[in-house]
């Protein structure tokens, strides 16, 4: 393989995974390196006067644009919100910038817009500013968001995983791969009540419901792409542990998992877009998980696991008891011959 | 209660699963002190070899048993000279490629197609080959080249395919197939005898096409146990637990553990489809000589559809093999992906050497997915 051959961007350095990391690290780091990008959160952290602000940027892509559960509108401020969420930050202005296809219908675009407004004024969230380019393009379809939103960081709130302790429990929302194995259902053309929905929703009830716990949440995290096991994976090299789930604890729906095993993937890489991923400190979790179960989107949290002093590895205890090591993602998930 | 596989409760499928467990762990000990080693097994199907590390069997009973994977992943039995002439179909400006995603990555002697499709050819990933057949359909000016990858699973939807072309008079399609069928590389395999198998675990869904009694031969030729067995823990644990009880009781027979699904004679309709369009003919193997009878060529009648044909002055680049890749011998059971230099050193999912590390039902893939790590890694808590 000459090294030429190497120099190009593949499909999968956009997945999530140990390629898009690559590419961080190798491209963009070194040209835009600072104090600021080096933290790696789904939020720059910003000092401003007495305030610190997050500042969080998101472009989506998306095949089907709409799919069961959601659409590419929703999911565009979703996104970027429960990025702002997870940082500990209360969302405060929105920009939405559209990349458009030459030849796509207006009222799919108006439908696209309809939906994001709903969603943006359920959460009181201006959209304040935004562009408009067209691009020529093949496919109609071919539509890119990217919305960039500013919140302000509560100020009981400094999630870090520097923090992270040995024995500190691991919290997810509800269960996981949703909307990962929707989007995948939908590319298969399976649309029937059978097939599972996409999990995209706003978490901003978190801030609501655990504020006063903030002093406990060590880090949080979006396990979206990549899924559960990437993001984890990442948390705990950049903290330097050890994460150790269950099996067990971890609620795959019987519908995410026939996908799965349909197309020979694994659900513990497919993306969420509406859980969180909470590490806490030990003994806080039961309280923290009472929290949590008074909202709807969060009936099903669970502690999944906890953390160990090691040098940045995540195992599952598989239901039988073996144990297995979890990866980043590394390639986009294709679906198998056989 | 939340219902599982079977319909039993999951409680009720946990404890089933576990005491299973314990009683093949047991006989595997009995097995080994009798014989004063581990056990060696080959599970011949890729998705064999995901579960038992997936679900942590591998693992568990790594003290009693030696598992070695078998010629049963598509990607990895692909000979490199196959690979090369696909990519190289894929450089046509007037082709599109259709195939299933584990394709992509797979490295040729020079590039991959998830390489090429970066640079432009049109590569289109498909769930169904049936969208072949749509593809060529809407894109008239356009030759649609559907990449025919697999076992007697995958042959009977290819030949579908096949038969809907026919149906819609469509000239623009093609294949290029490298099927392979399995029970001919196991009789090459076991010919062989250069190493000491107590028994097979054979592959479930393959079964379920040919009929079980398609791989009677293993144990009446040659004298070895062996068990059919699907692919949930209960599945692969109850054909375990079969084969030990014939390896202890020095029984060469074949039983069928996987019965619910797999009939003796197999699904007709699968068999008179595939029957139609191809026949059997002698095809390169990757890890063996060329295997006589082991491939699904089409008949010549269907010479309209082969892509070898319709492109036959294409410039194929001269073949290379990787120095130090042991897919050959892992896919044969000879070595386990732990046996290879190259493991986890130079050959990881992203720099792929072999196509065992790139394929999901790929063995160096399961075990670095699944297993690397654990060994060592565990041992210092």
């Amino acid at each position: 393989m000459n090294e030429q051959e190497k120099d190009v961007i593949l499909l999968s350095h956009g997945d999530g995974g140990l390629l898009t990391h690559q590419l961080i690290q190798g491209t963009f780091f070194p040209g835009f390196n600072n104090k600021w990008l080096e933290e790696e959160g789904d939020s720059a952290v910003l000092n401003f006067g007495q305030e610190r602000l997050a500042f969080s940027t998101d472009s989506f892509v998306v095949s089907p644009l709409f799919f069961p559960g959601g659409d590419i509108g929703k999911l565009a401020i979703c996104g970027t919100v429960n990025d702002l969420v997870v940082s500990g930050a209360r969302p405060l202005w929105l920009s939405a910038a559209f990349i458009i296809p030459e030849g796509m219908a207006i009222e799919r675009l108006s439908d696209v817009v309809r939906s994001m407004s709903e969603i943006a004024c359920q959460l009181k969230l201006p959209i304040v500013t935004g562009d408009t380019k067209v691009v020529s393009s093949n496919d109609p379809e071919n539509l890119f968001i990217n919305t960039t939103g500013i919140g302000v960081i509560y100020p009981e709130s400094n999630f870090n995983v520097k923090n992270v302790e040995p024995a500190d429990k691991v919290i997810i929302t509800g269960s996981i791969g949703d909307h990962g194995a929707a989007i995948l259902a939908a590319r298969l053309g399976l649309e029937s009540k059978e097939s599972p929905q996409s999990d995209c929703a706003p978490l901003d009830f978190i801030s609501t419901l655990l504020r006063p716990y903030f002093p406990y949440i060590k880090v949080m995290r979006d396990p979206t792409r990549g899924g559960l096991a990437t993001t984890l994976k990442e948390l705990a090299i950049s903290g330097s542990f050890d994460f150790w789930l269950e099996e067990s604890s971890i609620n795959v729906k019987p519908k995410v998992k026939a996908i799965s095993d349909i197309l020979g993937i694994d659900p513990y890489y497919l993306a969420s877009e509406g859980r969180a991923l909470l590490v806490v400190k030990n003994g806080q979790e039961e309280e923290i998980i009472k929290e949590l179960k008074k909202h709807p989107l969060g009936k099903d949290a669970s502690i999944i696991g906890y953390a160990r002093a090691g040098k940045g590895n995540l195992f599952l205890r598989t239901k039988l008891g073996g144990t297995r090591p979890l990866q980043m993602l590394a390639g986009t998930p294709l679906p198998r011959i056989c | 209660m939340e219902q599982g596989s079977f319909g039993y409760s999951v409680t009720n499928y946990n404890r089933l699963t576990e005491q299973l467990l314990n009683k093949v762990l047991k006989l595997g000990q009995k097995i080994a002190e009798k014989k004063g080693k581990k056990t060696k097994i080959m599970e011949v199907c890729g998705t064999h070899t995901v579960a038992f590390s997936r679900s942590g069997i591998a693992q568990l009973l790594s003290d009693v048993l030696d598992l070695r994977s078998g010629p049963g992943c598509p990607i990895c039995v692909t000979h490199q000279q196959d690979l090369d002439y696909m990519i190289s179909l894929s450089r046509i400006k007037e082709v599109i490629i259709v195939t299933f995603g584990d394709l992509l990555r797979v490295p040729g002697s020079f590039t991959s197609l998830e390489k090429e499709k970066a640079k432009g050819a049109d590569v289109h990933i498909c769930y169904s080959p049936l969208e072949a057949i749509d593809l060529a359909a809407a894109n008239t000016q356009k030759e649609i080249v559907l990449l025919g990858i697999g076992f007697e699973t995958t042959a009977p939807t290819i030949a579908t395919a096949l038969a809907q072309a026919r149906e819609k008079g469509l000239k623009n399609f093609s294949i290029y197939s490298t099927l392979k069928l399995v029970p001919p590389a196991l009789e090459a395999l076991l010919h062989e005898k250069k190493f000491d198998l107590d028994g097979l675990v054979l592959p479930g869904h393959v079964s379920t096409v040919l009929g079980s009694n398609t791989f009677d031969f293993i144990a009446q030729k040659y004298a070895l146990p062996c068990v059919v067995a699907g692919f949930e823990p209960l599945d692969l644990l109850m054909g375990l637990y079969y084969l030990l009880n014939s390896i202890m009781e020095e029984k060469a027979e074949l039983t069928n553990a996987y019965a619910h699904i797999v009939k003796e004679k197999g699904n007709k309709t699968a068999k008179e489809i595939i029957n139609l369009f191809f026949e059997e003919g002698e095809t390169l193997w990757r890890g063996f000589a060329s295997i006589p009878g082991s491939g699904l060529k089409l008949r010549t009648e269907y010479n309209d559809f082969e892509a070898r044909s319709r492109f036959n002055n294409l410039e194929i680049p001269q073949t290379e093999v990787f120095s130090g890749c042991s897919c050959g011998d892992i896919i044969t059971g000879k070595l386990t992906p732990f046996d290879c230099l190259l493991f986890n050193t130079s050959c990881t999912p992203l720099t792929p050497v072999g196509p065992c590390m790139v394929s999901s039902e790929g063995a160096c893939s399961a075990y670095y997915q699944y297993r690397q790590q654990t060994q060592q890694e565990i041992l210092l808590h």
